[in-house]
Parts: structure tokens; C-alpha cells; sequence
């Protein structure tokens, strides 16, 4: 008798994971460094993980680490739990997953901003460089001092990217006007530095940049407040940060992390999830560039129509942005 | 060449501005180790103080009370601090790691707790910060050649707390070398037992020295997160607690040195953040790595080559028993 109970009971418990399996998905996410509400990359897959939430009512169980050791950790105790799927969100965490992929081949992962060739992971990139150039010519348009600013996050070939296809969107529109460019810092911790982004701002400020593009994660909020309280403009990253400073913030170049979120724990409750690379760029409406009510009035017509003409030849092919990761050159 | 001035004067301005909370640390570890507290807490008092005064802003949309807040918290954790090593006779050095603990922990838990924001508070209305003064008529002189420049940005353009803490090291200084409390103050770190022969009780010293340390930290924190920045961030305080303490040793516990060793270390970092991406003529750009190592690589070869001995007070980090 005293054995039969267990016995049962583990059984039962069996049992019901079993059936959750086969009905439900019990969706987990990794969050980045930059912590869940750095109101840009890691904000947007929470955001696109929301939107799923409320439409299905599942709910999802999520971990920010707060150093990189932690990664793996998370993704094996997820795993172990029954998790699936599971998304790592940012190229730090390409192989943690990719380990633990291995040891659970039945758990599909969703890998944001990183690649693991396993035949469990699906591996979301974009084309940062398209959707930097658009608000690069944003930038050039803008800049009354004939100077633009870029402050990075961590100085990895990544940021890079969207430094490098801003850059190429300053110089298409106006050749002449001299970029300035910062990194937060080396380590991790860059993404989650408003003080020393802050303190970047201010200095790019005082070199004459009137505009800065930010894409440093949660570090960016620092230099966004350092555009209000300087009375110059700045433009967001990842999601639409317009709405943070309606009056300074320019645009938003937005990446539909929210978007990649969604559509991977859709397809696994509705059993048309895929592994493989998927590489989203302007075309496949992966990046863009943000207009809504909070930047309407920094935003002229000329601008706009420049913006969305250099949009519709970069998707037809006619122009071609440099793809910095391509070689880790910035030749254009 | 206009420029070029122009360019060492906003450097300086922004030396001063990062030194800000470093100065504000260093004169408060001065007042807790002269008196013979070792107070390796600094750090977590300021991020405490950080948390409450963004909290509070955040709420009543009110600088003042924020900073009230601010300093309010820090004495707490330094009377927590006083408690087991003054009345408990604990061990210094293991309070004050657990003062950095607690705070690192419980700021965060607390944030999520009230603000829901992953232990962040939200941004913050200008009216809950304290912005930088245009000093009266420096838009007028600003075309003075040379004069008119410092006066604007070097001179003027900052907050009230950044001449608070510029007023602290004088004022420091006063105290501890020329008013009876000082005195006294330093006695009790060099010889407490001469202090109680006199008559003079040694513990409620060194309780209003952790006060004192307590309530500069508090400025310092309330600096961080409504003057400098708008809003808590996990772990804001980065380490400058530590920082200011290595500043105090540098100094040997003295005030005018400390503050030098402070503007020294803000001075490497806004240099630092200015020389990333610039085009030296000959060298060609600087790696961003080599940059921000060399606050660091110049902090090793000062303490190694230049500083001297440093004599830390005789009794500090030793509890007091009566005998």
C-alpha cells in the first residue's frame, strides 16, 4: 500500500504532463542583460509574447538573467520543466541554447539575434543595416549643425551593423555631414549603463551632434533624457520609442522582435512551428521605420517622402545596403 | 583654437560632474573613518539612497522631499551600520559588505514590488529633479573671450548638489581639523580610550560620524538618480562607492587630497568617454578597450609609484569596549 501511493501519484503526474503536452504549449522566455523593461529589444519580445498571452490565454513563465553565466542555467531549468517553446532573446545566448538543444531535442527553441544550426532551433535575424539606413537619411534631414551622433550598446559586430547601415543612410542623403559614433562599453553591463550613455550624449552634444541614434538597449533611456534635457533630438531602437519624450525623440527604428515572439509561440500552439534561420529584413516587414502621433510634428513631408522612396528601392533592390557582418568592414 | 578651449573647458565641466558623487562619498567615509569606523558600505548607502530618492520623486513629483528621502534612507542603513559595530562591537568590514548586499537585493525586490518595471522606477518629470543653474547674466558674457566660456559651462551649468558636494570638502575640512567635535572626532579614531579618560563618551562620536557618513552618502545617491539621471536603474551606483574609497586612502584620510583624487578619477573618466572615436593625429584611432582600461591601468600605477605610504587612523576597523 505504502508503495501503490507514490506509485499513482507519479503516474497521475505523468499522466498530466503528458496531456498538457499535447494540448497546450507552455511557452518560457530567456530575457537579455538589458533586463525585460529596457523599453526596447527585450521590451518587444515581452510585448509580442503579451499579445499572445491575451489572445490565447496561455501564459508564459519568463527569467532575466543578470550575467551571462546564467543563461544555460536558465534554458536547462526551463527545459527540464516541460518548457516548449523556449526563446533565448539576444546573440549572447546563441550557445547556451545551442547546448541545451542538444540535450533535449523534443524542446523547440527560438533563438533571437543569434544562429544555432540544430534541427530543435528556429533562428529569428534581421537586417538591422535597411532599417538603420531609413532613419539615417531621418537623421540627415533633421541635423541643422550638419553633424549627427550613434551611441552603441556593447561593441560587438552587431551594433556595428546598425551603426555602419545608419551611417550609409546619413551619407545617401547628404555626403557632407560628419558622423560621430560611441560605444557604451565591452562587457555586457553596456546595456544596461543610462549614466554612461548619458554621459556619451552629452559629450557628442558639445561637439555640435544635434541628433543621435541610439541602439543600446536599456543604456539608449539615458541618452534619450540627455536629448530632452539638452533640448537636441534622438531616435529609438528595437521597439517604438517614440512615445518616451513626444518632442525629441525623431523616429524609431524598429525591429519586430515582438513580432518574432508572437509568430513562434503561435506556430507551436497551432503545430506549423519550423526550425531553421529566417532573416527578416524591410521586405519581409522584419525592420522599419516609426511615424505615429508622438514624432508627426518632427517629421516634414520631404522627409517622409524621401524615407519611404529610399524604403520601396531598398526592397525593390535598387539600393544596396552594406552589411557589416558581411566581412566586419564598414565599406561602402 | 576656439574650440580646442572650448573643448578642455567641457571636459573639465563634465570631470566635476562625474566627480560629484565620488567627492560626496569620500567626505563621508572621511568622517566615519577618522573616527575609527571603517565603512566599506558607501556603496550600498548611495545606491539605498538612489532607490528612495527616485521612488519618492517618483511619487510626490517633489526634488526636495526625494532628496529628503534619500538622505533619510542612507542614515538608516548607517545607523544599521553603527549598530553592529558601535553597540554590537561586530565585526566593520562584514556590516558594511552586508549593507551592499541588502541594498543591491532589496532596491531591485522593492522596485518590482511597487513600480512593476523589473525593479526600475519610471522616468521622471523635470520638477522631481534638480536640473543645472544658468548662473545670472552668463548668457550675456558668453561672447567674453576666455572668461566668458568658464563662467557659462565650467562655473555655471550644473545642479545645486554638485555645489553642495564642492561646499562639503571645505566644510569637511573645518570640521575635523578646527572644531572641538573634530577633535574629538579624530581622537576617538586614534586613541579612544584618552577620549573616554576624559569623559567624553566615545560610542555617541562615532554614532554621529556614521550619521554625518550617512547623510553625505544620501546626497550622493539622491545626485545619481534625480540630478544626473532621471530615474533607478538596477545597481546604478556602478561601484563609485568603492571608488571613493580608494579615493579617501589615496588622500590619507584628508580632505583637500581626497578631493583631488576624486577629480582625478572623474578626470580619467571624462576624458575616457570624450577620447572614444576620435582621430589622434599620428596614432589613428584609439580602441574603445584601451580607453575605458585606462582609469584603471593609471589607478594601479599611482598607488604603486606615487602615492606613499597610507596611514589608515590607529583604532579605525577596532571595536570599542570600555574597560
Amino acid at each position: 500500500m505504502k508503495l501503490i501511493v507514490p506509485a499513482t501519484a507519479l503516474a497521475l503526474a505523468m499522466l498530466t504532463v503528458a496531456t498538457a503536452r499535447a494540448n497546450d504549449v507552455k511557452p518560457a522566455i530567456v530575457f537579455d542583460l538589458g533586463g525585460k523593461f529596457d523599453k526596447s529589444f527585450n521590451e518587444g519580445v515581452a510585448d509580442g509574447a503579451d499579445r499572445f498571452t491575451k489572445e490565447t490565454g496561455i501564459k508564459y513563465v519568463d527569467f532575466v538573467a543578470t550575467n551571462d553565466t546564467q543563461f544555460e542555467q536558465a534554458h536547462r531549468r526551463f527545459a527540464e520543466r516541460g518548457r516548449d517553446p523556449i526563446i533565448g532573446v539576444g546573440f549572447a545566448q546563441a550557445d547556451a541554447v545551442a547546448k541545451v538543444a542538444k540535450d533535449f531535442p523534443n524542446t523547440r527553441f527560438t533563438l533571437i539575434d543569434g544562429i544555432a544550426n540544430l534541427p530543435n532551433v528556429q533562428s529569428v535575424l534581421f537586417k538591422e543595416q535597411e532599417g538603420s539606413f531609413l532613419v539615417g537619411i531621418a537623421a540627415a534631414m533633421a541635423s541643422k549643425s550638419g553633424k549627427v551622433g550613434f551611441v552603441g550598446g556593447m561593441d560587438i559586430p552587431l551594433i556595428r551593423r546598425f551603426a555602419c547601415g545608419y551611417e550609409q543612410g546619413v551619407k545617401w542623403t547628404k555626403p557632407e555631414i560628419e558622423i560621430i559614433q560611441n560605444m557604451t562599453g565591452t562587457t555586457p553591463t553596456a546595456w544596461n549603463d543610462p549614466a554612461r550613455a548619458a554621459e556619451l550624449a552629452k559629450g557628442q552634444f558639445e561637439r555640435g551632434v544635434d541628433v543621435i541614434y541610439a541602439a543600446a538597449g536599456a543604456s539608449g533611456l539615458g541618452v534619450y533624457q540627455a536629448a530632452v534635457d539638452n533640448k537636441k533630438l534622438a531616435i529609438g531602437v528595437d521597439s517604438n520609442q517614440n512615445y518616451l519624450h513626444p518632442g525629441t525623440m525623431l523616429t524609431s527604428m524598429v525591429k519586430h522582435v515582438d513580432v518574432a515572439a508572437y509568430n513562434s509561440f503561435m506556430a507551436a500552439k497551432n503545430g506549423t512551428w519550423k526550425p531553421g534561420i529566417a532573416v527578416l529584413g524591410l521586405k519581409e516587414g522584419g525592420v522599419d521605420w516609426a511615424l505615429d502621433k508622438y514624432n508627426q510634428s518632427l517629421i516634414t513631408p520631404e522627409m517622409k517622402a524621401k524615407i519611404e522612396g529610399a524604403k520601396a528601392d531598398i526592397i525593390a533592390g535598387k539600393i544596396k545596403v552594406v552589411d557589416y557582418m558581411a566581412n566586419n568592414t564598414c565599406k561602402f | 583654437m576656439q574650440d580646442a578651449y572650448l573643448i578642455v573647458l567641457l571636459t573639465l565641466s563634465a570631470t566635476i560632474r562625474v566627480s560629484t558623487p565620488l567627492i560626496l562619498c569620500a567626505m563621508a567615509g572621511l568622517f566615519s573613518e577618522r573616527s575609527g569606523i571603517v565603512d566599506v558600505g558607501l556603496e550600498g548607502k548611495m545606491l539605498g539612497a538612489a532607490f528612495g530618492a527616485a521612488a519618492v520623486s517618483a511619487v510626490t513629483h517633489s526634488a526636495v522631499i526625494a532628496l529628503a528621502a534619500g538622505i533619510l534612507v542612507a542614515i538608516m542603513l548607517a545607523l544599521i551600520h553603527g549598530f553592529a559595530s558601535i553597540t554590537q562591537h561586530g565585526n566593520q568590514v562584514v556590516s558594511g559588505v552586508a549593507i551592499n548586499i541588502l541594498t543591491s537585493g532589496l532596491t531591485i525586490v522593492l522596485g518590482i514590488a511597487w513600480f512593476h518595471q523589473g525593479g526600475e522606477t519610471p522616468p521622471l518629470p523635470q520638477e522631481g529633479r534638480f536640473m543645472p543653474i544658468a548662473l545670472p547674466g552668463a548668457a550675456r558674457i558668453a561672447h567674453v573671450p576666455v572668461l566668458g566660456p568658464i563662467y557659462a559651462h565650467l562655473i555655471g551649468g550644473h545642479n545645486i548638489i554638485v555645489y553642495v558636494a564642492l561646499a562639503a570638502v571645505p566644510l569637511t575640512h573645518w570640521i575635523v581639523s578646527a572644531t572641538r567635535f573634530g577633535l574629538r572626532l579624530r581622537a576617538a579614531g586614534e586613541n579612544p580610550q584618552a577620549v573616554d579618560t576624559a569623559g567624553i563618551s566615545v560610542a555617541w562620536l562615532r554614532y554621529r560620524a556614521v550619521m554625518l557618513c550617512g547623510a553625505l552618502t544620501g546626497i550622493a545617491g539622491a545626485y545619481l538618480s534625480i540630478a544626473q539621471n532621471a530615474g533607478f536603474t538596477r545597481d546604478m551606483s556602478a561601484g563609485q562607492g568603492f571608488i571613493a574609497l580608494a579615493a579617501l586612502i589615496f588622500g590619507k584620510w584628508r580632505a583637500w587630497p581626497a578631493l583631488g583624487a576624486c577629480l582625478l578619477f572623474g578626470f580619467l573618466d571624462a576624458v575616457a568617454i570624450r577620447l572614444q572615436g576620435i582621430d589622434i593625429p599620428g596614432i589613428g584611432e584609439i580602441p574603445v578597450q584601451f580607453i575605458q582600461a585606462l582609469p584603471y591601468a593609471l589607478t594601479v600605477i599611482l598607488l604603486a609609484g606615487f602615492i606613499g605610504k597610507a596611514v589608515a587612523p590607529r583604532a579605525s576597523g577596532i571595536p570599542y569596549r570600555k574597560e
